[in-house]
């Protein structure tokens, strides 16, 4: 009972930290990374004793300490409860939502078989769209919460954006589920680790490339970044829904920002390029196809799997930050026009043709 | 351990009811009632009904309530007493419930436990409350209902869009 | 105890339903008394899914799915009749919506 008690901690910890963690690192891809693309060179005047580390010491240190002591700023007139109440449940289920995706295998120690998912949940996929759904909150309350009429109209249009694009969302990823037969993140992953042939690994993006893309596009929307990010409209309404937000909510709601690029990536991996998974790895080292083998231990071949996971995902959370820096922002009714005649027929065709294509192959 | 996460499902529950209630302004109602709902889909959760509980955030608490709070918000609609027509209601109303509530329970305690099957306790099939086996059930003995809920569904949309429309003059 | 009995499930969505009657009947306010109405169906959810592993049988877990299915379409409906309301009589407080033509 004890043990089983400390390993869902340990595995919660670890999993919090590499989100947070991936979060702050973020913050710095963004700004960096927005500086390269831009052809300046972004923030690098913090430096504690001259090491400005290439604008890290300002992203990590001096920017999160700025937001903790700056003044906390209620308008008047507004529902106390519900402006504070309004980042924090804006966080919450973005952070929550990497409760149910696999970061490796199973790690055997001594007789402990410990499978690498913070919660191992038989309705995952399901629990992940949940977390999605909840995540809607956080911007109608921050927008009805402010007293103010520019940042109720972007809270507003935020939230129709985010219910819109869950449609697709819900059909990309049901067209997945479809492919793989099953709810379970580490099912969906573990059945990426066979090869197509005996050659090529059967990774999602082979079987389902429009519901990748539909996927990505709709999580783009449903994180409100560029090129859907009106409802922020960052040179029209101010701020859009946390125009009135300053010090640690406003933190909280832009490190929502980067927790959900982060869920976004982390789903797509797992879904489309195979979680943990390296080709030709399996448990007892690498088998390759043309017969070659090599064993590697146990505890190498789990480090080897948690270090893919985590390359894939940061890979696609700077591809979100190049989306940002590159294309414009959509007009409002030109994003809902996208997402409810392009996406969802788009979305409807995919899973009527998988099902077709599956009766016929498996009978 | 079981009764334990049942009064911590079920205190908050009932107090969160009653706020949806008791609240003066109706978006604290609406925003007791997503966590009230959000509370019953733990309870859901304990009751080995697993693809329900996920379910119920994603309709209910992530969809339904999102549209009323949305009405609430178009509309406007500012902090207001809890006021009734007709002296005596909130007596009557009271009473009348209070005088339910002692029914059901005497029903529970006296009829419930006589009732045939292994009861909740009793250990169940891992694969009870899974998606694979409510699938089974809704597509084969209650595949009809089903067939006439997507036209419901159909219905109303139209109906929705047709009412909320604004009037052409 | 170790057990949780099914009529303590059943106790608990009485009593929910019975806050949600208390709701509709001296609310004026037209959408919370709505609220009230879904808070009276998640009660028989509950009691639905109880008796369902009490029974050990699938059939009140797709009642439930039926019950969700259903107040959603019901709740799309019902609001847009309230804001046909709002916009006609300027009100959503019940009592102010009682002449048939004015």
């Amino acid at each position: 009972m004890l043990t089983i008690v400390a390993v869902a901690a340990i595995k919660a910890l670890i999993v919090i930290g590499m989100v947070l963690n991936l979060a702050g690192i973020l913050g710095w891809v963004e700004r960096k990374g927005s500086a390269l693309i831009q052809d300046r060179i972004g923030a690098n005047r913090a430096a504690i004793f001259g090491f400005a580390g290439a604008g890290l010491v300002n992203t990590l240190l001096a920017d999160p300490i700025k937001f903790l002591t700056k003044e906390d700023v209620i308008p008047r007139g507004v529902d106390r409860l519900l402006h504070t109440l309004a980042p924090c449940i804006s966080l919450f289920p973005a952070i929550v939502a990497f409760a149910a995706v696999p970061f490796g295998d199973r790690l055997v120690v001594g007789d402990l078989v410990v499978n690498l998912q913070a919660v191992e949940l038989d309705v995952g996929v399901l629990f992940l769209l949940a977390m999605t759904s909840l995540g809607v909150y956080g911007v109608v309350l921050g927008g009805w919460a402010s007293n103010n009429r520019l940042s109720l109209l972007g809270g507003i249009r935020g939230s129709a954006q985010m219910i819109s694009y869950e449609l697709a969302m819900g059909l990309a990823v049901a067209a997945v589920v479809l492919t793989f037969g099953s709810l379970d993140f580490q099912e969906i992953v573990r059945r990426q680790g066979e090869l197509i042939g005996g050659w090529i690994p059967a990774w999602g993006i082979l079987y389902q490339p429009l519901a990748f893309l539909l996927l990505l596009i709709a999580g783009i929307a449903e994180t409100k970044r560029a090129p859907f990010d009106l409802p922020e409209g960052e040179s029209e309404i101010v701020s859009g829904y946390f125009t009135e937000y300053s010090g640690i909510k406003y933190l909280m709601f832009f490190m929502t920002d980067f927790v959900e690029i982060a869920v976004v990536s982390a789903v797509v991996t797992t879904f489309f390029f195979g979680g943990w998974q390296v080709p030709f790895l399996t448990a007892q080292g690498f088998v390759f196809p043309w017969g070659g083998t090599l064993a590697l231990p146990h505890l190498v071949v789990v480090l080897l799997q948690v270090a893919a996971y985590m390359i894939k995902v940061f890979v696609f959370c700077c591809l979100q930050v190049l989306v940002r820096w590159t294309m414009p922002r959509l007009r409002y009714d030109q994003l809902m026009w996208f997402g409810w005649k392009v996406m969802l027929p788009l979305g409807i065709g995919n899973l009527v043709v998988t099902a077709f294509v599956l009766l016929l192959v498996r009978g | 351990m079981t009764p334990l996460v049942f009064f911590l499902l079920a205190i908050p529950l009932v107090l969160f009811s009653l706020g949806v209630v008791l609240a003066r302004s109706p978006v604290r109602s609406a925003l007791s009632l997503v966590v009230a709902l959000f509370l019953l889909a733990a309870m859901f959760f304990l009751l080995d009904a697993r693809m329900i509980a996920a379910l119920q955030v994603i309709v209910y608490a992530g969809a339904i309530m999102v549209l009323f709070l949305f009405v609430i918000m178009l509309l406007n609609l500012q902090h207001e007493p809890v006021e009734s027509a007709r002296p005596g209601q909130k007596t009557i109303a009271t009473v009348f419930s209070l005088v339910f509530v002692a029914l059901m329970a005497m029903v529970g305690w006296k009829g419930l436990p006589g009732m045939p099957g292994p009861g909740v306790e009793a250990a169940v099939a891992p694969s009870f409350g899974s998606t694979e086996a409510v699938a089974e059930r809704l597509f084969t003995r209650h595949a009809f209902a089903f067939e006439v809920t997507s036209v419901l569904l159909l219905v109303a949309i139209v109906g929705a869009v047709v009412l909320a429309r604004k009037v052409q003059r | 105890m170790t057990t949780v009995p099914a009529s303590w499930y059943l106790l608990l969505g009485t009593l929910l339903f019975a806050i949600g009657a208390l709701g509709v009947l001296v609310r004026r306010n037209l959408i919370i008394m709505f609220m009230s109405i879904e808070l009276m169906l998640n009660a028989v959810n509950l009691v639905f899914v109880a008796l369902a592993r009490q029974q050990q049988v699938m059939d009140g877990q797709v009642m439930v799915f039926f019950v969700m299915t259903v107040a959603a379409a019901e709740a799309a409906v019902g609001l847009a009749i309230i804001l046909a309301v709002f916009r006609n009589r300027e009100t959503v407080n019940a009592d102010e919506v009682n002449l048939l033509r004015w």
